[in-house]
């Protein structure tokens, strides 16, 4: 391909295609969420394993606990969209800096979308589709608001 | 005397720059590794947490295995991690956004190992008490 160099004194034309200009909200993504996930995750990682027996105290019944509070699943579920889609579009940097053929690339970036889109999927209908209280679960696993306990 | 295996005395390494093998470079080195790595864990922890729709004691079974010492000590260095991570992200914004940012980068940096020293000296030994007091019970 040939490419021409203007003459240095050549006024200044900045060539840009009309309509968003998604690398550059993608830039501004990256740092807004940063900021709120820097709140969302050590929040999470303070009441998961810093608070009373931290890592010991996590089970089921842990769990039905936190998302029966409307508060715990949205926080949740805004923290699991924010750190994907961020991940995501880090990992998306990181596999266009280092993948140099064009198949390659695009496997990877085609991977990565697929892995996001599945998991917030995935992610969201755990949180809103959960049942604290499954019928017939061994009542000594449930938290202690069950009917059965 | 040759330096360098072309027989030059072209010195083997380019001399130090304000960026290469300083804190900036680091800085994104181990911004990126710990990127990397968080995500890869939000993948797997995503799916250990969906057992709780399978039932209780698959979620308690896969749950379970964060409680050895081994997964403890990865825990700590997940935290590591994160930490990281989070209050360099904090750095990368302050020198994109702030007007002194660039000047300030490389203190900004050590202030960011600072604060991370500190978390963390606040959450290993809590952790790793949590977990070792764990093992044999
Ligand atoms: C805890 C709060 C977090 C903050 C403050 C933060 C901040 C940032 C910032 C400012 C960037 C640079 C973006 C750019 O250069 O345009 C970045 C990159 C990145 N972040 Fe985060 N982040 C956080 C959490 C996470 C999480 C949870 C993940 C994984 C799921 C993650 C994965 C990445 C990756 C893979 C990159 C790309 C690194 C690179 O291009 O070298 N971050 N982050
Ligand atoms: C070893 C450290 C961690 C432990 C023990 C842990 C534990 C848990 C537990 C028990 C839950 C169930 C709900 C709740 O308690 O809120 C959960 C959910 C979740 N955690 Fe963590 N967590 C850890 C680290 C992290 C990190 C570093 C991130 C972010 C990058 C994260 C993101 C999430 C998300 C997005 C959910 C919701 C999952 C879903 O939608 O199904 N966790 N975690």
């Amino acid at each position: 391909m040939a490419t021409t160099i203007d003459s240095p004194r050549a006024p200044h034309t900045v060539r840009r295609s009309r309509g968003v200009n998604w690398e550059k909200w993608g830039w501004i993504y990256m740092r807004a969420s940063g900021v709120v996930l820097l709140i969302l995750i050590f929040g999470h990682l303070f009441v998961n394993l810093w608070l009373g027996d931290g890592i010991k105290a996590i089970d089921f019944a842990f769990v039905g606990g936190k998302w029966s509070d409307p508060f715990w699943q949205v926080w949740d579920c805004v923290m699991l969209w924010l750190a994907m889609i961020h991940g995501g579009n880090g990992m998306r940097t990181i596999v266009n800096d280092y993948a140099t053929r064009a198949l390659t690339r695009k496997i990877l970036l085609a991977g990565i979308l697929v892995a996001v889109v599945a998991e917030i999927v995935l992610g969201t209908l755990v949180i809103f589709t959960f049942d604290p209280c499954p019928a017939g679960s061994p009542a000594d696993l449930l938290p202690s608001f069950c009917p059965v306990n | 005397m040759p330096n360098n295996p072309a027989g030059t005395m072209t010195p083997r390494r380019p001399a130090g720059t304000l960026y290469r093998g300083r804190e900036g470079m680091w800085s994104w080195v181990l911004h990126r590794i710990t990127g990397v790595a968080i995500f890869f864990f939000l993948l797997v922890h995503v799916l250990d947490t969906a057992m709780v729709r399978v039932a209780p004691g698959a979620y308690n079974a896969v749950i379970d295995t964060y409680k050895n010492p081994i997964m403890g000590l990865g825990e700590t260095a997940l935290v590591a991690a994160i930490v990281f991570h989070a209050f360099n992200g904090i750095r990368i914004i302050l020198i994109d956004l702030w007007s002194k940012g660039a000047k300030y980068q490389r203190v900004m940096f050590w202030i960011v190992i600072g604060l991370w020293v500190v978390t963390m000296l606040g959450f290993a030994p809590r952790h790793l008490i949590n977990v070792f007091s764990e093992v044999g019970h």
